[in-house]
C-alpha cells in the first residue's frame, strides 16, 4: 500500500467541498480530485448533464486549468516564439487557440492565448501540464524582456457553457455582454465583485463563458452557488467531466495525452489552421516544416461506429482485412448525436471519408467508417 | 436502497433468483448507480455455458466498460432483448431489468453468495471507502 504518498499528492479545487456537498462522484484527474458527474437525483448524469449543455446551459468546474502570465515589453515577442499561432494578429481584448511546440514539432500543450493588454498576454493551459509548461515557458523566454508567472493557484475557473450562458452570465453582471463575440474578454463586476475577466471561449463546442474568480474557498463557494440558481430558470445544471469530455469529443476539440502529445506532430493532428508558418520563427517551425516535406504518414479522422459497439481510447482500428493500421485516442457514446463516434490515428491512404473500417472490441472485429469532424457544429447565433 | 430479499448478491454487484433449476441474473441498484448512464449490455447467446465466477458479458456506461461475472454455473435459455434496444433500463429499474436466464449446473454454487442483508452491509462497507 502506498495510499499516503498518492492522497496526500492529490489536490484540490477551492470548490471541493462544494462538489462533495452536491453528492458529485469524485475521481482523480490529473492528479486532481474531481466531480466527473452529479447525482441523477438532481437532474445530472453525464447524458443529461451534456444534453443541458447542447440545450440550455451548464456549469463547470475548471480551476484545475493553469495560467500563465507573460507581461513587459516583449512579451508579446516571448509568447511569438513559444507558440505556433500568430499572437500578433490579436487585439487587445481577444483570444486565440494555439500550442506550444517542442522543437521536433510536436507538442508540449495546446493552449488559449489571451492578449488583456499591449505587453500583457495570459495563456490558459491543462492540468496535467501545468508544472510542465511552466518549467518550459520560462525556460524559452529568457531572452526577452518579459516577466512570466505562474498565475493557476490565483484564480478559480467557471465555465458556463451552452446556448442560454450568456442570458445566466448578464443577469450576475454589469458588463454588457452582448458585444462580446466569441473568443474575446471583457471585464466587469461579476457577483459583487469588481474587475472579473469572463472570456467568450470554453471547450463544449457551445457557445459559453469561461470567468476568473478569486481563488479562496468561500468567495468560489458563493460564486457557485449565485449561478446556480440565477440558472434556475435556464435549466442549468452542475457538470463534471464527464459531460466535459463528452461534449469536447462530440466537438472534435484536441486533448492532451489523447489526440495531441509529445509524439505527435501538428499536421499528424489536423490542427494546420493554428500553425502560421508565415510568420517569424517559433519553436517548432524548423521541424514542421521538414516534416510538411516528407509528407503525412498517419492523421487524425473521425469513426462513426457502423455495428454494435463502442470504441474506447486505446482500443486498435484494423483494416477489414483485420490487420492494426492504427489506434483510438478518443473514444464514447455521443450523447446529443446519439451515435457511437470515435477519433483514431490511421494512415493517410486510409483515411478518406466512407473509408471502412474496424475497431477491435474484446477480440472482435467492430464495424467503423471515417467520417467527417467535427461530429457535431453548433447552430450558427447566439446573441443575448 | 432495499435490496430484495428473494435472492442472493455477489461481491462483483450481481444478483441471482432462483427458482427451482433455472435462475434468473442482472446486476444491483448499486452497481448501475456507480456505472452511472448505462449505454450497452452485451450478453452471451441462448445455449452459452457459463461458469461461476467467470466473466459472461459487459455493460458500458458512457465512461466506462465492466464485467459481468455469472453468480452460478449453467446453461443460458433466455436474454433479456429489450436492453439491447434501451440499456437504460437498467438504470431505473436495476432489480427488474433482468439480463439473462440459465438452467443451473450446480445449485449449491449458490450457497456461498451473500443475502440481501449481508450484500447491503458490504457495499456500505465499500462506499464508505
Amino acid at each position: 500500500m502506498s495510499s499516503v504518498s498518492a492522497t496526500s499528492a492529490i489536490r484540490k479545487t477551492a470548490l471541493n467541498a462544494v462538489h462533495r456537498q452536491m453528492g458529485a462522484k469524485m475521481v482523480e484527474f490529473n492528479g486532481w480530485d474531481m466531480p466527473v458527474e452529479y447525482p441523477a437525483a438532481i437532474g445530472c448524469g453525464i447524458i443529461n448533464e451534456h444534453m443541458a449543455v447542447r440545450t440550455g446551459v451548464g456549469i463547470f468546474d475548471v480551476s484545475h486549468m493553469g495560467d500563465i502570465c507573460l507581461a513587459g515589453p516583449q512579451a508579446l515577442a516571448a509568447v511569438q516564439h513559444i507558440s505556433m499561432n500568430d499572437a500578433s494578429r490579436l487585439a487587445v481584448g481577444q483570444a486565440q487557440y494555439s500550442a506550444l511546440l517542442y522543437p521536433e514539432g510536436t507538442f508540449v500543450d495546446d493552449v488559449i492565448v489571451h492578449r488583456l493588454a499591449e505587453d500583457e498576454h495570459l495563456l490558459v493551459i491543462n492540468a496535467g501540464t501545468r508544472e510542465k509548461d511552466f518549467g518550459w515557458v520560462r525556460e524559452n523566454t529568457r531572452q526577452f524582456d518579459c516577466a512570466v508567472e505562474n498565475l493557476s493557484d490565483d484564480f478559480t475557473q467557471i465555465a458556463i457553457q451552452g446556448p442560454k450562458a450568456v442570458n445566466l452570465l448578464q443577469k450576475l453582471t454589469d458588463a454588457n455582454l452582448s458585444p462580446v463575440k466569441f473568443y474575446w474578454v471583457t471585464r466587469g463586476k461579476l457577483c459583487g465583485i469588481d474587475n472579473i475577466l469572463m472570456g467568450r471561449t470554453g471547450y463544449t463546442a457551445e457557445d459559453g463563458f469561461e470567468i476568473y474568480i478569486p481563488s479562496d474557498e468561500g468567495t468560489s463557494a458563493r460564486v457557485w452557488y449565485e449561478i446556480l440558481a440565477a440558472g434556475e430558470e435556464f435549466g442549468a445544471v452542475p457538470c463534471g467531466l464527464g459531460s466535459r469530455n463528452t461534449l469536447r469529443l462530440e466537438g472534435s476539440l484536441s486533448l492532451y495525452g489523447h489526440e495531441i502529445s509529445d509524439t505527435i506532430n501538428v499536421w499528424e493532428a489536423g490542427l494546420d489552421r493554428f500553425c502560421k508558418m508565415e510568420k517569424q520563427e517559433f519553436v517548432g517551425r524548423v521541424a514542421l516544416e521538414q516534416a510538411r516535406v516528407a509528407g503525412l504518414k498517419r492523421t487524425l479522422v473521425g469513426l462513426e461506429m457502423t455495428e454494435r459497439g463502442i470504441a474506447r481510447d486505446d482500443y486498435k482500428v484494423l483494416d477489414t482485412a483485420g490487420r492494426e493500421i492504427g489506434y483510438v485516442t478518443s473514444g464514447s457514446p455521443a450523447p446529443f448525436l446519439k451515435k457511437n463516434i470515435a477519433l483514431a490515428y490511421v494512415p493517410v491512404e486510409l483515411a478518406a471519408v466512407g473509408t471502412a473500417v474496424k475497431i477491435e472490441i474484446r477480440g472482435q472485429g467492430v464495424g467503423a467508417v471515417v467520417v467527417p469532424t467535427p461530429f457535431y457544429k453548433r447552430p450558427k447565433k447566439s446573441k443575448l | 436502497m432495499a435490496y430484495p430479499t428473494d435472492r442472493k448478491y455477489t461481491k462483483e454487484h450481481e444478483w441471482i433468483q432462483v427458482n427451482g433449476t433455472s435462475a434468473t441474473v442482472g446486476i444491483t441498484d448499486y452497481a448501475q448507480q456507480s456505472l452511472g448512464d448505462i449505454v450497452f449490455v452485451e450478453t452471451p447467446k441462448v445455449g452459452a455455458e457459463l461458469t461461476a465466477g467467470k466473466s459472461f458479458g459487459t455493460v458500458e456506461s458512457v465512461k466506462a466498460v465492466s464485467d459481468l461475472f455469472s453468480p452460478a454455473s449453467g446453461t443460458v435459455t433466455e436474454v433479456n432483448g429489450d436492453l439491447a434496444t434501451s440499456p437504460e433500463k437498467v438504470n431505473t429499474d436495476a432489480h427488474g431489468a433482468w439480463m439473462l436466464k440459465l438452467t443451473l449446473k450446480n445449485p449449491s454454487e449458490l450457497d456461498g453468495l451473500l443475502s440481501a442483508a449481508d450484500y447491503e452491509k458490504f457495499v456500505a462497507e465499500e462506499a464508505g471507502h
